[in-house]
């Protein structure tokens, strides 16, 4: 069992036509090869004006909703550059695709606004936009992380963070907790999905036993969501807030990590935290070791 | 990327939305001329620096010389322009080394009934926009904010359809204006809702924002702003830049592609993902070191942005190790290590480095660097990494 990604996944790519759209089209098809042989996850691409081609054995389409048609796709890896991104979005949700998977960094935040407004009344679910994608390990990955670090397991990891993720699952992995579904919710102060709905998601998943939350400066995402863990999130929990040394009123890299009018800080977040049960480590050193320990509680 | 209150109150303007005569001046008899345009009994001279706080600041060449004066005659205006123009002008947002001013504004004086604050932010929580409006007006809104929060009212408005006019007056009744103000207020706050959306704003600050005495709303001030992921799309802003009042460094990097903030410390690191980068700082300080900056060289850095990241880091005197972590998700740890080894040839180390790599193409990158035989540090996992590192500085 796992979250947003199962047996019946089955993915195009849009901006499958440029370099890093095809690469990891490439990297993604060949992790699910490896899990799920015979089976072929990820069924094509849209580019418009660049249907009725083939790119790698990959079909190429004009639209999302031709290439749904013409493949069954029920879920879009979206690698749009950021000026048409939410365009992209909006076209997926639009095509009725289940899942949507914004790897794109550096969408206006206005242009994020409207693809909320856009989603509110679709059945679409938008992951992101600036994050790594979504793993269930030994089923598939639909993003950037590298398969081998993750290994399938118990562990549902929420984290704003790219590299920091893969970190994560690496130390995870060597204290012998794997993985059961990793999301990537992105580093954008606006985004699709964010904690509180992939905790719920976690806490009914029954191939899930644990979770660990990583975050960083910026908003209070972490705030709001320690509240929803008090009441309703019953499994161990463990977490890291990154930004501990960062700067007030400093984008720390992404769009959303800035410490600003006095609020986003580490500190505060982690206070949060740790108020509503979870093991919260000092160190990124320590995430592996927090989430051994939360699952002993 | 931020503007002068000059510039911020040209786009104003030219958007309706209602400020002073004002005229930009580069010398004293620039200064003393706009005086005299400007034709009124009174003028205020403004220092043109990206900080607030302006009013109560002082130069540090002419101590008692504040960045915002009131002038009653031509020649005082040149005169208070001569003791600012080319000085360092030190506010409680500036940090001690303060901004050179180069650049004054002279705008007309105006009889103010009130003064009151306006800010309009992206609430994350909220999900889109919000017109923020307090009676403080001229004072630090963030003390107003933390010690009588309900002297702050709030209207979130759609980006889309804009602010409402009845959602104009509720704030004006709020704030307590008279009826020809409140007529004022309620084409005033659409108009400025209205550039925060077009312009992509990630901030305007209007402090104060006055009421004259004949009940008119105008902008005195002008603090804008704008979404940087946005700037693509607004080229006329991007003309206004100054790069006068940005680090070069961080200049430099970000017209690369990469994203870099200074810090204080000895110890330069290079990760490739915000996130990883924030906890490599924070890593650094947990093991007893001093990170030298924040450095995010990306998923899609190519060999000649690596190079230039650590020319970007070893430029810092203050650098005496370098600790570069790499996790290749995107970015190919074999990519990091050509950019490492070509750096050494291009830019010269001399410091101590510290490599600690994983993910995509880990091992062929591995094999690299022992075969350069590079006298490159190795680290397993973060700690390894931060002990090393910090104990390479007593080396």
């Amino acid at each position: 069992m796992s979250i947003l990604i199962s047996k019946s996944t089955r993915v195009i790519t849009q901006g499958i036509t440029g370099n890093s759209g095809l690469f990891h089209s490439q990297q993604c098809r060949a992790y699910a090869a490896e899990c799920q042989p015979g089976v072929d996850v990820f069924v094509g691409g849209v580019t418009p004006g660049k249907g009725g081609t083939t790119v790698d054995g990959f079909p190429v389409f004009n639209s999302v909703i031709e290439a749904r048609e013409k493949t069954g796709a029920n879920t879009s890896m979206v690698f749009v550059p950021p000026p048409f991104c939410a365009d992209a979005i909006l076209e997926a949700a639009d095509a009725g695709m289940d899942l949507i998977i914004a790897i794109t960094e550096g969408i206006p935040v206005m242009d994020m606004l409207r693809v909320k407004r856009g989603l509110e009344n679709s059945k679409s679910r938008l992951i992101g936009p600036n994050c790594p994608g979504v793993i269930t390990p030994g089923i598939a990955k639909i993003g950037i992380m590298p398969g081998y670090i993750h290994t399938p397991g118990t562990i549902g990891i929420i984290s704003k963070s790219g590299t920091l993720t893969y970190e994560a699952a690496w130390q995870l992995g060597r204290v012998g907790l794997g993985q059961s579904t990793a999301v990537g919710i992105g580093g954008d102060p606006i985004n699709g999905t964010d904690y509180i709905e992939l905790l719920e998601m976690f806490q009914n998943d029954p191939g899930t036993e644990g979770i660990l939350m990583i975050g960083e400066i910026g908003g209070s995402a972490e705030q709001l969501a320690a509240d929803y863990i008090k009441s309703h999130v019953k499994k161990p929990i463990a977490g890291f807030i990154a930004g501990q040394t960062a700067p007030p009123g400093k984008r720390m890299g992404h769009a959303g990590a800035i410490i600003s009018g006095g609020g986003g800080g580490a500190a505060e977040k982690m206070a949060a935290l740790r108020a509503a049960g979870v093991i919260v480590s000092d160190s990124p050193g320590g995430m592996g070791d927090a989430m051994k320990q939360a699952m002993k509680k | 990327m931020k503007i002068h209150e000059y510039q911020a109150k040209q786009l104003f303007r030219a958007a309706g939305v209602a400020v002073p005569q004002g005229i930009v001046a580069t010398s004293p008899e620039e200064a003393a001329k706009a005086f005299e345009t400007l034709g009124g009994p009174i003028a205020v001279v403004k220092s043109q620096i990206h900080a607030g706080g302006r009013g109560k600041g002082t130069f540090i060449e002419e101590p008692k010389q504040r960045g915002v004066v009131l002038v009653k005659s031509a020649a005082e205006a040149a005169d208070n322009a001569k003791r600012m123009l080319g000085n360092t002008l030190v506010t409680i947002q500036t940090g001690d080394e303060g901004k050179r001013v180069s650049t004054l504004f002279v705008e007309q004086g105006l009889k103010i009934a009130r003064e009151l604050y306006l800010g309009i932010v992206v609430d994350r929580e909220v999900g889109g926009p919000v017109l923020m409006m307090s009676s403080e007006g001229g004072m630090d809104i963030e003390e107003v904010a933390k010690h009588s929060p309900e002297k702050i009212v709030s209207e979130p408005f759609d980006a889309i359809a804009g602010l409402y006019p009845y959602q104009a007056r509720k704030l004006a009744y709020a704030l307590g204006l008279d009826a020809t103000a409140v007529r004022s207020a309620e084409r005033f706050l659409p108009q400025i809702c209205r550039f925060f959306v077009t312009y992509d704003c990630s901030m305007v600050e209007i402090n104060p924002l006055i009421i004259t005495e004949d009940s008119q709303m105008m902008a005195l001030d002008g603090k804008v702003t704008f979404d940087d992921n946005a700037l693509f799309r607004h080229k006329d802003v991007v003309a206004l830049r100054d790069l006068s009042e940005e680090d070069p460094s961080e200049v430099k990097a970000a017209d690369t592609g990469l994203s870099y903030v200074k810090l204080n410390g000895n110890i330069g690191c290079l990760v490739n993902g915000a996130g990883l980068a924030m906890s490599t700082m924070d890593l650094i300080k947990i093991h007893g070191g001093e990170p030298a900056n924040f450095l995010d060289v990306g998923g899609g850095a190519n060999e000649d942005q690596v190079t230039e990241a650590f020319r970007i880091i070893l430029a810092d005197k203050n650098v005496k190790a370098v600790l570069v972590n790499i996790f290749g998700g995107i970015m190919k740890c074999d990519i990091i290590v050509s950019a490492l080894l070509s750096a050494y040839e291009k830019v010269g180390f001399n410091v101590p480095l510290v490599v600690r790599l994983e993910g995509t193409n880990v091992e062929k990158a591995r094999e690299m660097l022992k075969a350069s035989g590079r006298d490159i540090i190795s680290a397993t996992d973060l700690t390894d990494a931060a002990q090393k590192v910090v104990k390479s500085l007593g080396a």
